[in-house]
């Protein structure tokens, strides 16, 4: 049974539900709605969600769990010299499912029939070449017990299939039922119904923790897989990055570490000033014609996507710094370089900087202002010595939330800082960041279950403590500076 | 002690002071620091717009060959019985040469001379990829067998180049995939109306094609699979946003776990968007088992992003809504759900939908994440009809333009250009729509 | 220090320190002062009282062009000051506010240490050559703005830690400081507790001895507390202008008369 035809069937006895709830009460009440504690429409809205919503909650989390259960029983069923020297067990997990994936396309296609499939052997069939024919392409013969793994596994899976579909099915056909059941003039459905709803409410909301519990543990299993297949102290210490495909990498994180941060110095670097005196001049000094203009015409530069700044960097920016600058005074001939990168980063973060420093100063009372006006300040000066000073801390906060982004910014760099890990100064030479090697190292060749590919996960994990630990401080400071003025 | 300031001479406030001039010097110069900053960053708007318009524009139009060609029956059906599965077995070999057949013959009857053209300059004209449209066609439509048909086939790449100033004569001769004397046959075709360069429906449908193909690669598998990725974003984020947001704005009791959602949520805004990428890997690829590529994995990464961003604008949505229609609906007798869902909700609706369409739009040019979930896989074949395509293979309209940067012919870079401005007029819109409903709908209590 | 003190001047001058003509405010498309003629005398505490709303702050602010800071307030008619027209377009605002210090209704000093508060404007203006001056110009004017007891021991707290009447004298010692001629104070003492109140109206009446002081107020008691000449603004004219003693004992408008009495406020 397909997954929407479920779907669609509990939904469908939802609605059976609420119409059955409507006639029921109806008929208890002798048709007269004014006997019913609640409105009739909340009988009908209490069966269709004790109907659908615990069997589609339930259906959500079988799918979520069934890989996992039937993984753990297939890969039992392998023996450990089936995994090939130098190999592991996840990557011989993942041909059994893609030869059982396959078993399923020659069935579908009358290739083999179930019959055929149960004597179907290794020794007797050519079953590489099969699965060649519909597009499974695998490095090796299949092995007894992998394709023995791979029709268990695809035997468990229509198992589990059929067994979901009855669940979901009897779990909808039973929160029907029971509800139903409760069904009375007296019954409070409008308390019943509105509990329900307030669930969904809480439970909703539950899906930003979740999504932080998911990203913390997704990568604290991956980075403590790597730890395992490599030394931490490396990682951590060494001051070399340099994968290789046949085993013997260095992965020292201080090269992407130092790219990382050169970038984004040099995006601070334009930003910050240029973000800071746009903010200033709007707020003290613009006519209202030019603010009305140019304010909104800066934060277009925020609404614009990181791609398009990449695309900027890597085809104008890094062309014009090549030719114009770093060839001309003998600093390199890469156009992609830190500050090609770090160039456009701090364009893109020129609105972000201006308009957090705008609320910030604005939030800079008047009468300080005043203060210094009628002691008979220049506007810079008032400007310089007091709404500055005053607006400080805020404006630091905004600089470490400039940071944290341009930090875990990542198609920028990938498209114009370059892929060389290297602990260089010159500016117009090719580094290469942390998130430039989160992207190589996942969408790259190397095996997953490989230290090559799951530094990614550490790398994340090192980004993802460093960017919160930046907003955490920005957070604290901005909030400790509003207070001051409220 | 002495006050020194008290005895100093009166001055006229008409005589010029060398201090307040040397003062009003600095209040000038940091007037102008603040006009030079706005100045620069208009200038990097304007430039970096108009680099993508000026490397992109070309690619909505693109250069085609006019022919008529025969499709001979002797060639296409060799047993004449018009069986779909023999048709089949003529590959694009064949096709080809009906076309440089048809390219001869044009240029004969044209009586276009161009001094050295060998058979191969001829051939090489037109796209690889034109057989094998034609070859769909015909497979579509088994009558034109046997008739001349006029047929609009894609030119070679570098012809297209040549066509809009990117190859030039002087490259032409240091480059080995065109010939000086292709491109003086591309002038005289020009010349004679059989070589023209309408605009590019292609683009805009056709899906991506090979690294030796850059005319023919198109943005359809993107833009198809961007819009299953919106519309699985705004079906999942805007009920949970709008939910979640109700909860914490108006039910949430002031205690720790509420605090602990709020910080959640803020941090979330804040998580750089390549680490949602590594959890969509992580979770839904391979602790789940969804297929890669796929805009179901690319959508559910992208709603976990987006939520933030709703819930944000939806509880200011709701803040803004004064307590007194809340009390007033209490007032009647109403629950506070009542309350909520018959009054407050609606009145905040335009701000929440302002919020969601931002949202969506900051989704959509959302390029990290989806790198790593596999989307930059080469993607030819269109995804199914939902629901039961959003589980099948698809490119995303941002990732594409990553994905041709990343090619050596220069052409792609015209096409990754154009396929940004193709994503900038979806967000242009977007956010228009955006700005008419805050117009449109806003209040001021 | 006291020697500054002891010349007690004849406080019924006769010279005038500020005459205002014509006085026309417009903000935007209202008129809030009409036609404003008056003469402020020097080392006088002259007090603009009126309910609120009657134009009295504005035109204070404009003895000092403290509206030039409004965009869309506009001022004509002429306000010189010892016979310089402030408006005319030779004079630069900054020059003419050094000379006409202002005090403000709320207590504002800057997030900085008490030095610098008072320090800030002999800075900017360059009046002192030197650390050695400039400590002194900060001793003076705390010591004339009658805090320094309170505050000599931490000359390096920040301003705002002060409570709030020590925070106005703060202010006051800041306006001081640049040795203005006039000082204008926008209702000084309203945000301040009754203790803080008596504190500020002593010091303004010491201040009188060396400045011509225009002080703003809500309060009654206070114009017949502090001041020697007043000002009666209404519905932005001004309606009345003498010594204290007879506005308030012998209004000659009837409006003063029920303003004074209570009728209207």
């Amino acid at each position: 049974m397909s997954l929407s035809l479920l779907i669609l069937i509990v939904l469908a006895l939802g609605v059976a539900g609420y119409a059955l709830a409507r006639a029921r009460v109806t008929a208890q009440a002798n048709g007269d709605r004014r006997r019913l504690h609640s409105l009739i429409g909340y009988y009908g809205h209490t069966v269709f969600l004790f109907a659908t919503v615990p069997a589609l909650l339930l259906l959500g989390a079988w799918l979520l769990l069934q890989p996992v259960v039937i993984d753990g029983r297939v890969s039992s069923m392998l023996q450990p010299g089936d995994i090939p020297e130098g190999g592991s067990l996840s990557l011989v997990m993942s041909d059994v499912r893609r030869i059982a994936n396959g078993l399923d396309t020659l069935v579908a296609q009358g290739q083999l029939t179930e019959a055929a499939l149960t004597t179907l052997r290794t020794e007797t069939a050519d079953v590489r070449g099969q699965l060649g024919s519909v597009g499974i392409a695998l490095g090796s013969d299949v092995q007894t017990n992998v394709l023995e793994a791979a029709k268990a596994y695809r035997g468990q899976q229509g198992t589990a299939q059929a067994v979901m579909a009855a669940v979901v099915l009897l779990a909808s056909v039973l929160g029907l039922a029971l509800s139903y059941k409760r069904l009375s003039p007296d019954f409070r459905a409008r308390n019943v119904f509105e509990s329900f709803v307030k669930a969904l409410l809480i439970a909703s909301s539950m899906v930003a923790v979740l999504t932080t519990f998911g990203i913390l543990f997704s990568m604290l299993f991956e980075s403590i897989h790597f730890f395992q297949l490599y030394p931490a102290k490396e990682f951590f210490f060494s001051l070399t990055w340099n994968p290789q495909f046949r085993g013997g990498s260095s992965l020292g994180i201080w090269p992407l570490l130092w790219g990382t941060l050169y970038v984004s110095f040099v995006a601070l670097l334009v930003a910050v000033p240029i973000g800071l005196m746009i903010a200033i001049y709007l707020s003290e000094y613009a006519s209202k014609r030019l603010r009305t203009f140019a304010k909104p015409a800066i934060e277009i530069l925020a609404g614009i996507p990181t791609i398009v700044y990449g695309l900027f960097a890597l085809i104008t920016v890094g062309p014009f710094l090549r030719d114009y600058f770093a060839q001309p005074l003998g600093l390199g001939t890469s156009s992609s370089s830190v500050m090609t990168a770090g160039l456009v980063m701090g364009i893109m973060l020129i609105p972000f900087v201006s308009s957090l420093s705008d609320d910030i100063i604005s939030a800079v009372p008047q009468s300080l202002r005043d203060g210094s006006f009628g002691l008979g300040a220049t506007q810079s000066e008032t400007i310089r010595k007091v709404v500055f000073p005053a607006a400080l801390p805020g404006i630091v906060g905004a600089v470490l939330l400039a940071a944290s982004r341009a930090i875990g910014e990542t198609m920028i760099v990938v498209m114009g800082a370059g892929a060389a890990a290297k602990l260089g100064l010159n500016p117009f030479e090719a580094m290469t960041t942390i998130t430039v090697k989160i992207v190589s190292q996942l969408t790259g060749d190397t095996e997953f279950a490989s230290p090559e590919t799951l530094v990614a996960f550490a790398l994340g994990m090192m980004l993802f403590f460093f960017t919160l630990a930046l907003n955490v401080i920005a957070l604290i400071v901005v909030r400790k500076y509003r207070e001051q003025y409220e | 002690m002495t006050d020194a300031n008290a005895q100093a001479p009166r001055t006229s406030l008409f005589a010029p002071d060398a201090r307040t001039a040397r003062r009003n010097n600095s209040e000038a110069r940091f007037r102008l620091f603040g006009l030079i900053s706005v100045t620069i960053g208009l200038a990097a708007l304007v430039m970096l717009l108009s680099s993508v318009l000026f490397n992109g524009t070309s690619s909505f139009r693109q250069t085609m060959l006019e022919l008529p060609v025969t499709l001979d029956a002797k060639v296409l059906d060799k047993k004449g019985n018009r069986n779909p599965d023999d048709l089949a077995k003529v590959t694009t070999i064949g096709y080809g040469r009906l076309i440089s057949d048809a390219l001869d013959k044009a240029i004969t009857d044209n009586g276009i001379v161009v001094d050295g053209l060998t058979s191969k300059d001829v051939k090489d004209m037109i796209s690889k990829e034109a057989p094998a449209q034609i070859r769909g066609r015909v497979l579509a439509n088994p009558d034109l067998i046997g008739q001349t048909v006029s047929f609009q086939v894609l030119a070679n790449g570098r012809i297209d180049g040549y066509m809009k100033g990117r190859v030039t004569l002087e490259t032409a001769e240091r480059d080995s995939n065109v010939s000086v004397n292709q491109l003086h046959l591309a002038d005289a075709l020009h010349e004679k109306g059989l070589l023209d360069m309408p605009f590019n429906w292609l683009f805009i449908t056709a899906p991506d094609a090979s690294e030796l193909r850059p005319e023919a690669a198109g943005l359809g598998v993107a833009i198809l699979g961007s819009a299953y990725m919106m519309i699985i974003v705004l079906v999942l984020s805007l009920p949970i946003g709008v939910a979640a947001s109700i909860y914490l704005e108006e039910f949430a009791p002031q205690n720790r776990i509420t605090d602990l959602i709020e910080v959640n949520i803020s941090n979330l805004a804040a998580v750089p968007s390549i680490v949602f990428g590594i959890l969509g890997l992580a979770v839904f690829i391979n602790f789940v088992g969804l297929p890669q590529s796929a805009p179901i994995v690319g959508a559910l990464v992208l709603t976990l992003m987006t939520l933030p961003t709703i819930i944000i604008a939806t509880r200011a949505a709701l803040k803004a809504v004064p307590p007194s229609i809340r009390e007033a609906a209490l007032g009647v007798g109403a629950s506070k759900m009542q309350s909520i869902f018959h009054h407050v909700l609606p009145l905040a609706m335009p701000g929440i939908l302002t919020g969601a369409i931002i949202g969506l739009a900051q989704a959509l040019g959302e390029t990290a994440p989806l790198l790593l979930i596999g989307m930059v896989a080469f993607v030819r074949d269109y995804p199914g009809a939902p629901p039961e395509g959003f589980f099948d293979p698809a490119a995303a309209l941002p990732v594409q333009v990553y994905n041709w940067t990343q090619r050596a012919d220069p052409a792609f870079v015209e096409r990754a250009s154009g396929a940004i401005i193709v994503l900038l007029i979806f967000l242009v819109i977007m956010n228009f729509v955006a700005i008419l409903l805050r117009r449109r709908f806003e209040r001021r209590w | 220090m006291d020697d500054l003190r002891i010349v007690e001047r004849d406080v019924n001058t006769h010279t005038n320190k500020i005459t205002a003509r014509g006085v026309d405010v417009f903000y935007g498309g209202s008129h809030a002062i009409k036609g404003v003629d008056v003469d402020i005398l020097d080392n006088t505490v002259t007090a603009f009282i009126g309910p609120s709303g009657c134009g009295k702050s504005t035109f204070l602010r404009c003895l000092n062009r403290m509206n030039d800071t409004i965009d869309i307030c506009r001022v004509k008619g002429e306000i010189l000051l010892d016979g310089e027209n402030i408006y005319n377009p030779k004079v630069d605002p900054v020059q003419l506010r050094a000379k006409v210090g202002m005090v403000f209704q709320k207590p504002n000093p800057f997030p900085k240490s008490i030095y610098d508060n008072v320090a800030y404007g002999p800075k900017i203006h360059g009046l002192t050559r030197n650390k050695a001056e400039l400590d002194e110009v900060v001793e003076t004017s705390l010591r004339k703005a009658a805090i320094w007891n309170e505050v000599k021991d931490r000359l390096q707290a920040p301003g705002t830690g002060l409570s709030g009447g020590q925070q106005q004298r703060l202010c006051i010692a800041r306006a001081i400081a640049t040795s203005p001629e006039v000082l204008l104070m926008d209702e000084p003492c309203s945000a301040l507790d009754p203790i803080a109140t008596a504190q500020v109206e002593e010091l303004i009446d010491e201040l009188r001895a060396q400045f011509s002081v225009v002080i703003v107020t809500h309060s009654m008691q206070q114009a017949a507390r502090v001041s020697q000449r007043t000002a009666f603004f209404h519905l932005g004219n001004l309606v009345e202008y003498g010594e204290t003693g007879q506005i308030f004992t012998a209004p000659k408008d009837p409006r003063t008369e029920s303003y004074i009495t209570g009728r209207i406020g």
